[in-house]
């Protein structure tokens, strides 16, 4: 049996990468990310956790030699925040095309300009491109789980591809909740030693990432996508071993509550979730048949699992907390484009960006919009297909 | 000049680590610094290498020129990821490979000069080799930092670069390393001993290797070595080494000590076309600056 511990969500990624054993971090500081930095200096100073820290001069760099560190054989992390995640978003291409098992956890945060440090998805949902698997937790117990999970998925051979996992600044980061810890012996045993595609270590000659013609490049791209599929069922399985080892299942790469029976779906991702269902609990107490759909991984895209519980519904309401300018959120924008391959007779399906540079979206906002929602698809009307909802 | 006994070969069998039908232009340095790389480490080197000339001499895949382990990397990440496999090295217990970032005046000097300083102060165990052909040759030959002053280049293509080069040699030393040191690919003895030193120090050392290019800087493909012979026998380019808080002359270099030993500064600039619009107050201005950097020399041996 593991432990409790009362601790941020930010040390529940600290205690996580622990726990997974990684032998190098590679990290620059960065606001709301850099207390999972400090806890980690923390215990590898302390010699609770055998691994070196490189104190990197920049974010472009913390990457690059989480990249080396991971190619040569280790176990690598690192983690980041909204710039400091553009900084390197070269490396964070780089990393996934030469199919690198590399976990890094991503504190998420408004990006500038203007200066802002309150959280929403933005910098998040702009890696949905990259080639990493995105996962995001809603509460620190998830946080904690998804990145010892992610270790496990970055690493499985069907995928071999770095994985991220998010979690709002604040709310998750710098907020205290109880977290369950697993027995190290049983994690240990669970998660197995690093596993890797290849290892540059120069016992013999290898070299990668040469320059290759475009029919060699497509292919290794194309397989990027391949194992993008596999890692759809890696995800349910890793969380049904984890599942068995700690009594923890969350349902792979969504969860659901209240779906069956459910005429209306609400859809959300991160902590926010937590406060979508609060709302939805209290309107199913009314007679209202909603039930709650949390996205935990971005990427894979879970399009077959939202079809099984969106099939035959009347309408989806999608929460985004980030927007592609002139475009739509982006959770909305995957579904609805997911959704047209198994039916030209989309349900009602709206879209609320809200919360973006930090606005406090509660339950009780929650409770007014999908309640609007409902009683004017019930009335028969079509409700505005996109809504920036803003309080002010 | 004082006359020098033939040296002996460096250990090195031709075709054995750098191997032949490379995409290097004719008469291009790269592949004959990578010779005495391999005399010194074999195949027992990972070269970390950013965008550069040698990213595409190495060849396209499958293929790869070097019978050693290469990692290519983003731009101006050479220092950074080459940090990160030598710390899992070490963790690893792998201690019978060299990492060696080798990057270009342009991912040093310029894109690279933050990550480079990263790891050096750091002291992360590597061995970090600026090739310098003095601009950004494999985009075709536009001004870097590294470019010497009155040089053409497709980016400084009528006046020429108005400025003097950047001493990146000079800026490792004031990061407190425990090597520097400057090499030519003209003296590979010379440089195949800065190596033999390099890979005994623990901790971070930094090369910088004159390589004159022949497409970029305008001169006949057979005149590689000569040209970068010219640069040190003109004492525009000074060998030497720097570790324990001091400068340490290197042999080739030590007979131009003496301003009167020099061959003229023109002897070098004449056989490139892209100095073919030198002024006679551009020379000047050169000649100034090579005394400057020989007084530099001097106060710190």
């Amino acid at each position: 049996m593991g432990k409790v511990v009362p601790i941020t969500g930010n040390y529940a990624v600290a205690y996580a990468a622990k726990m997974a054993r990684v032998q190098v971090v590679a990290a620059y500081p960065i606001t709301p990310q850099t207390s999972i930095v400090e806890k980690l200096a923390e215990f590898i100073e302390s010699g609770e956790l055998d691994a070196v820290m490189i104190r990197v001069e920049s974010e472009h760099s913390a990457l690059a030699a989480t990249f080396g560190a991971a190619l040569a054989g280790a176990r690598a992390f690192t983690a980041t925040s909204s710039h400091g995640l553009l900084y390197m978003h070269e490396w964070v291409h780089w990393t996934s095309r030469a199919r690198v098992p590399v976990v890094m956890a991503i504190v998420t945060r408004t990006i500038g300009t203007p200066w802002n440090i309150w959280p929403d998805h933005g910098d998040f949902m702009d890696q949905r491109d990259t080639g990493w698997i995105l996962g995001f937790g809603m509460d620190n117990q998830e946080v904690f789980d998804l990145t010892v999970q992610a270790f496990k998925i970055s690493e499985d051979p069907r995928v071999y591809l770095p994985v991220m996992i998010g979690l709002e600044g604040f709310i998750l980061g710098h907020t205290t909740m109880p977290v369950e810890l697993p027995d190290q012996k049983e994690l240990d045993d669970w998660l197995g030693p690093r596993r890797q595609g290849y290892v540059i270590d120069g016992r013999e000659p290898l070299a990668i990432g040469n320059l290759a013609w475009p029919e060699d490049t497509e292919e290794m791209f194309m397989d990027i996508q391949k194992a993008m599929e596999e890692a759809k069922q890696v995800i349910k399985e890793v969380d049904e071993s984890y599942g068995k080892l700690t009594g923890r299942k969350y349902g792979g790469l969504i969860q659901c509550v209240g779906c069956s029976n459910a005429k209306y779906i609400a859809i959300a991702m991160g902590a926010w979730a937590g406060d979508l269902i609060e709302a939805v609990q209290k309107l199913r107490d009314e007679g209202y048949p909603v039930g709650v759909v949390r996205i935990r991984f971005v990427r894979p895209f879970p399009i077959e699992d939202l079809w099984k519980i969106i099939n035959g519904v009347k309408g989806v309401i999608v929460f985004d907390r980030a927007i592609s300018f002139g475009a739509w959120g982006q959770i909305y924008t995957d579904l609805v484009a997911g959704l047209a391959q198994y039916t030209r007779n989309l349900p009602v399906i709206s879209n609320i960006v809200a919360g973006v540079g930090g606005v406090n979206v509660t339950h009780t906002d929650f409770y007014k919009l999908v309640k609007n929602f409902v009683d004017i698809v019930e009335k028969g009307e079509q409700p505005p297909v996109f809504t920036w909802y803003h309080k002010r | 000049m004082a006359q020098t006994r033939p040296k002996p070969p460096l250990p090195y069998r031709m075709r054995d680590i750098v191997l032949p039908g490379d995409a290097a232009c004719p008469g291009c340095p790269i592949p004959m610094a990578w010779k005495v790389l391999a005399a010194v480490f074999r195949e027992k080197m990972i070269l970390v290498i950013p965008a550069c000339c040698s990213s595409v001499v190495v060849g396209a895949y499958p293929g790869n020129s070097i019978k050693a382990s290469v990692v290519h990397v983003a731009f101006a990440s050479a220092a950074a990821v080459a940090s990160g496999i030598a710390e899992a090295l070490k963790k690893r217990g792998v201690n019978d490979v060299q990492v060696i970032a080798w990057a270009g005046d342009g991912g040093t000097a310029d894109i690279g000069m933050a990550s480079l300083s990263g790891a050096a102060e750091r002291n992360h165990d590597m061995i970090y080799i600026m090739y310098d052909n003095e601009a950004y040759m494999n985009t075709g030959i536009q001004r870097s930092s590294s470019t010497p002053f009155g040089a053409w280049t497709t980016t400084t293509p009528i006046i020429g670069k108005t400025e003097h080069k950047k001493d990146v040699a000079r800026i490792m030393i004031a990061h407190g390393v425990p090597y520097v040191a400057t090499a030519s690919i003209a003296y590979p003895h010379d440089f195949y001993a800065k190596l033999q030193k390099a890979r005994r120090i623990r901790g971070f050392k930094f090369i910088h290797l004159h390589a004159p290019c022949p497409t970029g800087w305008r001169f006949d493909p057979k005149y590689t070595v000569q040209i970068a012979k010219l640069a040190v026998e003109t004492g525009l380019w000074i060998l030497y080494e720097y570790y324990d808080g001091k400068i340490h002359l290197s042999g080739p270099s030590r007979p131009y000590m003496d301003p009167a030993k020099r061959k003229p500064v023109e002897e070098y600039l004449k056989l490139q076309g892209r100095f073919k619009k030198m002024t006679p107050e551009k020379i000047e201005e050169i000649k100034k600056y090579t005394e400057m950097y020989w007084d530099w020399i001097k106060r710190h041996m």
